[in-house]
């Protein structure tokens, strides 16, 4: 190799690392993620209470843009009885077909800068959340803490009607399930 | 190397750029194993056992019914006059094992199964094309000495003639979210047999289906074909089709057959007539579950 190729490989390296670095300088980008999300739904019923648990919600927010995603694997909620689980999927969701609900929005409210520092943060989520296959918009509210660890946490609750998404419950188990499920979200965000 | 520099540098500047997709951030997902699940709406395709097992910590409540002769007319109900029954509870050990125990008024008889799931068929995460079990059952006539299909005044009631086991292979797989297909290829093994010349061992395969029309609602069918030269000619194929309907916990299923038993050497070995014949009968079979225990809770 002679000496003038590599000066151009040297130099074209050094850009290279430039650009690449470039952005992170400008906009420090402050990002958070877990694949271990907690996203509980709740129906409540004089019938009956149902409760389901999914512990792999996968979420990436990014503190500087606001930006927030959740993809929710269907299959990965937990019932108490099989049996539900196996209808909840079978039945109503539809979950071969549709294998994931979405969150797509922004939490406004808190700043990267607020997360340096410990303290508890209420936001404003909005977005469009997509579940089997229907998309609804949906404002809600929520809680960005940071414990003295620099630990960041993120909490909200909203409602989700059924047939807003499609989702048909036929007359004969009606009355067993809330024409609102209660929806919980715990996340436990880690630095990207 | 040119060229590679310039592609190195591609690479590292672009995830800069990819801000739409956050989500792609994190990367491939590492997702464990998603097993199939709801070949069949129950355990039973109709009389013979199908690729589903009750799962962990719950408990099968199944009554079943056959009833007589559809063409015997409106002078017996069409049948509805007469039934055999039979009662039973299946529980699952574990989600690949489960068994289960049920008497009959067919022979007085007490049947008992364990069945354990060896493959099950993947969805995604893991590449298995189909579920595959093994069951075991066996069954006892608990009737009176003289009341034995084989009774004779000179012979020994030997505790042993009167059980007979089935060791079968569940194998199929769930195709679409609609179609399910099966076999189970196996024996029949009777400790006493009428006559001499019959075999004690009795090698079947049946054949089985589903094709789901709603979600809640599909229809069943299924056909043992016992190989031939190994019973009495009065005894026939068992055939039989019918309806899952499934309402939350419960699961009837509403069927056509031509067996009358509800335990495998009675509906494999001991069917009478044919379908060809008008020897059928309606029948049903109702399943209700409880959850007994719950493996899954986790301590909050």
């Amino acid at each position: 190799m002679n000496t003038e190729k590599q000066g151009t490989m040297n130099s074209l390296k050094n850009i290279c690392i430039a650009l690449s670095m470039a952005p992170m300088a400008l906009m420090a980008q402050e990002r958070f993620a877990t694949r271990n999300g907690h996203i509980t739904f709740f129906s409540h019923t004089s019938m009956e209470d149902i409760e389901a648990h999914n512990r792999k919600v996968t979420t990436v927010w990014d503190a500087t843009t606001g930006a927030v995603e959740f993809a929710v694997l269907i299959k990965a909620f937990e019932f108490e009885k099989a049996l539900m689980q196996e209808h909840f999927n079978e039945n109503y969701m539809d979950s071969n077909t549709f294998p994931k609900a979405t969150f797509k929005g922004k939490i406004s409210g808190v700043s990267a800068a607020d997360l340096k520092k410990a303290g508890t943060y209420p936001v404003d989520v909005t977005g469009e959340l997509t579940i089997h296959g229907v998309a609804k918009p949906v404002t809600t509210k929520g809680t960005i803490t940071v414990d003295a660890s620099g630990a960041v946490k993120a909490s909200s609750e909203f409602d989700v009607k059924p047939e807003d998404h499609g989702i048909e419950i036929p007359g004969v188990v009606r009355k067993n399930i809330a024409e609102r499920m209660k929806v919980t979200v715990a996340l436990d965000y880690a630095k990207m | 190397m040119l060229r590679i520099a310039l592609l190195a540098c591609a690479v590292t500047v672009s995830p800069v750029f990819a801000q739409d997709d956050l989500l792609g951030l994190l990367g491939e997902e590492e997702a464990g194993p998603v097993y199939t699940n709801a070949s069949f709406k129950t355990t039973r395709v109709i009389n013979g056992h199908s690729l589903e097992n009750t799962a962990h910590g719950v408990l099968d409540f199944k009554i079943s019914h056959r009833f007589g002769l559809l063409n015997q007319g409106i002078k017996n109900f069409y049948g509805l006059d007469e039934a055999e029954m039979r009662i039973g509870l299946d529980y699952g050990l574990t989600d690949r094992l489960m068994v289960g125990l049920g008497r009959s008024g067919y022979q007085k008889t007490v049947d008992g199964f364990a069945k354990y799931k060896i493959l099950k068929q993947c969805d995604s995460g893991c590449e298995m094309p189909i579920t595959l079990a093994v069951l075991a059952t066996s069954s006892i006539t608990t009737l009176q000495q003289q009341d034995l299909p084989w009774y004779t005044p000179d012979i020994t009631d030997y505790f042993t003639h009167r059980i007979s086991h089935t060791f079968q292979v569940v194998v199929g797989r769930k195709f679409s979210e609609r179609f399910t297909v099966q076999l189970n290829p196996g024996v029949v093994h009777r400790n006493l047999v009428t006559r001499a010349d019959e075999p004690n061992d009795v090698i079947h395969i049946s054949g089985a289906g589903r094709i789901k029309l709603t979600k809640r609602v599909a229809i069943n069918a299924e056909y043992f074909y016992v190989l031939p030269g190994q019973l009495d000619p009065l005894y026939k194929n068992s055939l039989s089709m019918g309806f899952d309907i499934e309402t939350g916990g419960h699961v009837f299923q509403l069927h056509f057959t031509n067996s009358t038993g509800m335990f495998e050497r009675a509906f494999i070995t001991e069917t009478q007539g044919t379908w060809r014949d008008g020897a059928i009968r309606y029948g049903f079979n109702i399943s209700r579950v409880f959850t007994l225990h719950n493996p899954k809770k986790k301590p909050e």
